[in-house]
C-alpha cells in the first residue's frame, strides 16, 4: 500500500519535471531559432536601450515638452526611437542641426509621464563624426574680485597649452587640483561647484575659444533614475572634443553617450511646472535579436513571450529578478546536497544580491562589519530586556546608524567604495544580527561561527553563480529556462539520500577505518 | 582515498548500517506521516499537557496557565505556598525559557542553579514568557507553571542539572527507539547532544543502556559524576514504553518523539512531544532508524491497531539489544 503511494508520488513528480523540462526547453530553443538569440553572450557588438522619462505636473492648460534626442556620434549609432505617452501627439522634430521629440496636448492636468526610448548601437571604433557648428561667440564678463582671477587663471593655462585643447585641458586640471590655488578656490566658492562647467565654457569664450556647456549620459548596465552629466564641449576649426569634470576613477571606464551635442535646453516644458527628467538603461548583448525578438514578441502570442516587451525601467529591475531563481538553486544544493546551516533561509541571496552591487572584497569587508558591530551592539541591549518587536527596531536603527558612520567615516578617509555599503539590505542584516545573537546566546559562538560562515559560503556562492556572464545572459534572454531551474529544484526538493556533512556526522558509526588495505 | 574515509563515511556504508539522514527524515518519514495540522498538538506545551490528560496519560500537575499580562497578579497567591514549581512557554522549544524553583525562603525563591530571585524576577519573566519571548517567531504566548517532578533517586549521579529525559521515537504506533540524555558541566546543564550533553542509548526490550556516546564519542561513565553508563537499567520501562504508544494514539502523529520523566512518586511522566525528533538517537543507539522502520512496515496492518500495552509489548519482542 505505501509501496503504491510512493510509486504513484513518484510518477507524478517524474511527469511535472518532465513537463518542465520539455516545456522550458522547447521555449528556449525556440527563441534560439527563431529570434536568433545565440547561447553564449556576445562581445563584440552592444545595443543599449537608453529610456528617458519626462515628469511634470500640468496646470490643466495645453501643454508642450520638447526633449532633445540623441544622433549619431562618435562611437554611437541610433537604431530606432519610440515614445510612448497616452493622450499626447507625438512628432520628432529634425529641423535644424538639433533634433527633438515634441510632445502636445490640449489639457494636462496634475502629475503627467513621458517616455522617450532609443536603442543606439555601441561600436567599438569609428562610427559618424557628429559635425555640430560651434557656438557663437559670447563675451562674458565678471564683477570684481572674480575679474581678475579669471584672467589670472586664463593667462596661467594658456601659458602652459599650446592650442584650445590643450589650453582646456589645463583649465580643467587647475580646477581639478586637489588643492586649488587660492584665485581657483574662489572662483569655486563663487559660483558654486555645480556650476563649474559654464563657468568654464564662459571662461574659454572670453578668450574667443568656441566653448558650452553641453550633457551626455554615463552608460551602465541595469542603471535607473539616472541624470544628464554637465559636460565642457570646446570647439577648434572642424574639431572639438569633449571634457568630464568631477568623475570618479571607475566612471570613466564607462562609455559616454551625448544627449545634447552643444549649448541649449535639453527639456522644455510649457504649460507645466516642476519637470523633471530621468534615465534608464539596459545593455543587451547583440546587435541584431533585440529588435527581432520585439517585433515577434508582439506577432506570434506567447512562445514569442519575452521580457524585452516591457519598459526599460522595468527590464532592468527584471534582470535582477530573473537571477533569483538561480540564486535559490544554489542555495537548495547547499543545504539539501551539502547540508551547509545558514541563518536565515534565504538571506544568503540577499547578501549576495549586495554584493552584485558592492563587488566582493567590499560587500565581505561590509558585512563582516556591520554584522560584528552590530553583535556587540545587541549584546548590550540584550541586558535591558526588550520586547521583540521593539528590539528588532532598536536593531534596525542601529544598523543603519553603523553603515551612515561607515559612509561618513570611509568617505573621509577618501575610501568611496566604503560608501557601497548602502547597498546591503539593512532590514535583512539586523534580522541577521538579531537571529545570531538569539543564537550566541542559546547555543554558543561556535553555532554562530558555523552558521555565520555557512551562510557568507552560500552567499558568495550564490554571487558567483548570478555573476557569471553565462548565467546571466541565458536567465535574462531565455525565460524558459527559468522552468528547467524550477524543475531542478523540484527534483532537489525530492532528494531523500544523504547530506554530504552526514557522512562526516555519522563517521563515527562506522567504525574503525578501512585502513588495513 | 585514505584521508577521505578519515573524515567521512560513505554513503553506502551508512545504508548498510541503516542510517537516515535529514533529507530521507523530511520526506520518508514527517512529510509522509505527520500532517501538518497536527503540530500546534504537540508545539504548545498546554495542548499537549490537556490532550494527554483526556487520554489518561499522566503528566506534571498544573498549578496554572497564565495567558494574560493581567493574570500575573495572581502569581503570589498562587505561588504563596509553593516549595517548588516550573514555569515553562508553551510554545518555547529547546528548552528555552523554563524556569525551575526547587526551594523557597523567606521572601526568595531558589532557582535549580542555586540562584536566588525575587516574586518580582518571576512575574517579569513570565511577562517576558507572554510577550513571545521565548516562542518561535516572537508571536504571543502563555506560561505554563507546573509542579515540580521528584525524579527517582536512581538519577542523581547522571546529570549535573535538572532531570534526565528519556526520548522514544515512535513509529506509527510502535516504540522503536530510546535514549536517555544526560546534561552535562560540558552542556551547560542543558540536554542538546550536540552541545556536549551525554546520550545513552536504550535497549526497546529490557530498557538497558546499550551504548553512550558524548560528542560522537563512545563514552563509558558519566564526563563530570564519573557514574557507570554501562548498568543503566530504566525501571517501569514496560509503562515507559505503553505510555509512548499511548502518546502516538493521542496525537495520530506517526513519527513522533515522545520526552517521559520518571517521577518517584507518579511513575513515568510525559514531558512533552516532538513532531520532528533528530537523528542523534541514532548515534547514542549505535544503529540506525531504517531497518526498525521497514520492521514496523512489515507487520500486518492489525498489528497496528493493538491495544498500545500490546504495541509496546511487540516493540519489545521485535527490538532486542543489537549491541
Amino acid at each position: 500500500m505505501r509501496v503504491a503511494s510512493r510509486t504513484r508520488r513518484r510518477i507524478s513528480l517524474i511527469g511535472i519535471v518532465g513537463a518542465l523540462v520539455i516545456v522550458g526547453v522547447s521555449m528556449s530553443v525556440h527563441r534560439h531559432y527563431t529570434a536568433d538569440v545565440p547561447w553564449l553572450p556576445g562581445e563584440e557588438k552592444l545595443i543599449w536601450s537608453i529610456e528617458a522619462s519626462v515628469e511634470f505636473v500640468g496646470n490643466g492648460r495645453p501643454a508642450k515638452v520638447t526633449l532633445r534626442r540623441p544622433t549619431d556620434q562618435q562611437g554611437f549609432s541610433v537604431l530606432s526611437e519610440s515614445g510612448a505617452s497616452p493622450g499626447y501627439g507625438l512628432a520628432f522634430l529634425d529641423d535644424g542641426d538639433l533634433p527633438a521629440a515634441q510632445w502636445t496636448t490640449r489639457e494636462a492636468r496634475g502629475l503627467q509621464r513621458l517616455y522617450y526610448r532609443a536603442e543606439v548601437l555601441q561600436r567599438s571604433a569609428g562610427g559618424i563624426e557628429d559635425n555640430v557648428p560651434a557656438p557663437a561667440l559670447r563675451s562674458p564678463s565678471w564683477e570684481e574680485p572674480f575679474s581678475t582671477a579669471v584672467n589670472a587663471i586664463l593667462d596661467k593655462a594658456y601659458q602652459q597649452s599650446s592650442d584650445p585643447f590643450t589650453m582646456a585641458r589645463q583649465l580643467t586640471a587647475l580646477f581639478q587640483a586637489r588643492e586649488p590655488a587660492q584665485d581657483v578656490q574662489l572662483l569655486i566658492n563663487g559660483v558654486g561647484s555645480e556650476n563649474l562647467t559654464a563657468l568654464l565654457a564662459d571662461m574659454l569664450q572670453s578668450r574667443d575659444i568656441p566653448a558650452a556647456t553641453v550633457y551626455g549620459l554615463l552608460l551602465e548596465d541595469g542603471r535607473r533614475r539616472q541624470r544628464l552629466r554637465p559636460l565642457l564641449r570646446v570647439w577648434s576649426g572642424d574639431e572639438s572634443q569633449v571634457f568630464r569634470l568631477d568623475q570618479e576613477p571607475a566612471e570613466s571606464r564607462r562609455p559616454l553617450l551625448l544627449w545634447q551635442p552643444t549649448r541649449g535646453y535639453t527639456l522644455e516644458v510649457e504649460g507645466g511646472s516642476s519637470s523633471e527628467l530621468f534615465f534608464s538603461m539596459i545593455r543587451s548583448e547583440q546587435t541584431d535579436y533585440g529588435q527581432v525578438a520585439r517585433a515577434l514578441g508582439t506577432a506570434n502570442g506567447w512562445l514569442g513571450f519575452s521580457i524585452h516587451d516591457l519598459p526599460i525601467e522595468e527590464q532592468a529591475m527584471f534582470k535582477t529578478i530573473l537571477l533569483l531563481p538561480v540564486g535559490a538553486l544554489v542555495v537548495c544544493l547547499l543545504r539539501i546536497l551539502v547540508g551547509l546551516r545558514t541563518s536565515g533561509t534565504f538571506m544568503p541571496v540577499l547578501i549576495a544580491l549586495a554584493f552584485i552591487e558592492t563587488s566582493l572584497l567590499t560587500g565581505l569587508i561590509g558585512f563582516l562589519l556591520v554584522v560584528s558591530v552590530g553583535l556587540m551592539i545587541r549584546s548590550y541591549m540584550s541586558h535591558l530586556n526588550l520586547l521583540l518587536v521593539a528590539r528588532i527596531s532598536a536593531v534596525i536603527i542601529t544598523v543603519i546608524a553603523i553603515i551612515a558612520l561607515f559612509s561618513v567615516f570611509s568617505y573621509e578617509v577618501g575610501l568611496t567604495e566604503g560608501l557601497k555599503i548602502t547597498f546591503f539590505p539593512m532590514i535583512i542584516l539586523s534580522w541577521t544580527v538579531e537571529r545570531m545573537s538569539i543564537l550566541w546566546e542559546e547555543e554558543g559562538w561556535k553555532e554562530v561561527a558555523i552558521q555565520g560562515s555557512g551562510s557568507l559560503l552560500t552567499a558568495v556562492a550564490a554571487y558567483l553563480a548570478m555573476t557569471n556572464p553565462w548565467i546571466r545572459h541565458l536567465s535574462f534572454n531565455f525565460i524558459g529556462l527559468q522552468l528547467v531551474v524550477l524543475a531542478l529544484i523540484i527534483l532537489l526538493g525530492n532528494y531523500s539520500g544523504y547530506r554530504l556533512l552526514e557522512l562526516r556526522r555519522f563517521r563515527a558509526m562506522v567504525g574503525p577505518k578501512p585502513d588495513a588495505s | 582515498m585514505a584521508l577521505l574515509s578519515r573524515f567521512f563515511a560513505s554513503p553506502g556504508s551508512l545504508r548498510e548500517l541503516g542510517i537516515v539522514g535529514m533529507n530521507g527524515r523530511n520526506i520518508d518519514l514527517i512529510a509522509r506521516l505527520n500532517p501538518r495540522r497536527l503540530y500546534p498538538l504537540v508545539d504548545n506545551k498546554l495542548k499537549t499537557k490537556q490532550l494527554a490528560e483526556q487520554h489518561g496519560i499522566p503528566v506534571p500537575g498544573l498549578i496554572h496557565a497564565v495567558d494574560t499580562q493581567r493574570d500575573i497578579r495572581e502569581l503570589p497567591r498562587l505561588l504563596a505556598r509553593r516549595s517548588g514549581f516550573a514555569v515553562k512557554p508553551a510554545k518555547g522549544s529547546g528548552g528555552k525559557g523554563i524556569l525551575v524553583i526547587t526551594g523557597r525562603r523567606p521572601g526568595e525563591f531558589i532557582k535549580s542553579s542555586g540562584m536566588s530571585l525575587r516574586l518580582r524576577d518571576i512575574s517579569h519573566h513570565v511577562s517576558n514568557i507572554l510577550s513571545g519571548l521565548f516562542s518561535l517567531g516572537g508571536s504571543p504566548d502563555t506560561a505554563v507553571i507546573e509542579e515540580l517532578i521528584e525524579p527517582d533517586p536512581l538519577y542523581d549521579d547522571l546529570s549535573v542539572e535538572g532531570v534526565p529525559d528519556i526520548r522514544i521515537i515512535v513509529y506509527r504506533g510502535i516504540p522503536i527507539m530510546a535514549m536517555m540524555r544526560l546534561s552535562t558541566r560540558a552542556s551547560d546543564g542543558k540536554a542538546n547532544l550536540h552541545q556536549g550533553a551525554v546520550g545513552v542509548g536504550l535497549c526497546i526490550q529490557t530498557g538497558r543502556s546499550v551504548n553512550a556516546v558524548q560528542f560522537s564519542d563512545l563514552v563509558t561513565s558519566h564526563p563530570d559524576s564519573g557514574a557507570d553508563l554501562r548498568s543503566i537499567e530504566i525501571p517501569n520501562w514496560p509503562d515507559m514504553l505503553e505510555l509512548s504508544a499511548r502518546c502516538a494514539d493521542a496525537t495520530g502523529l506517526g513519527y513522533l518523539g515522545c520526552d517521559v520523566v520518571l517521577d518517584v512518586n507518579r511513575g513515568p511522566l510525559l514531558l512533552e512531544l516532538n513532531a520532528r525528533p533528530g537523528l542523534a538517537i541514532q548515534i547514542s543507539n549505535g544503529s540506525g532508524l531504517a531497518p526498525r522502520v521497514a520492521a514496523v512496515d512489515a507487520l500486518p496492518s492489525s498489528a497496528l491497531l493493538e491495544a498500545p500495552a500490546d504495541r509496546a509489548h511487540r516493540a519489545q519482542s521485535m527490538f532486542a539489544a543489537s549491541a
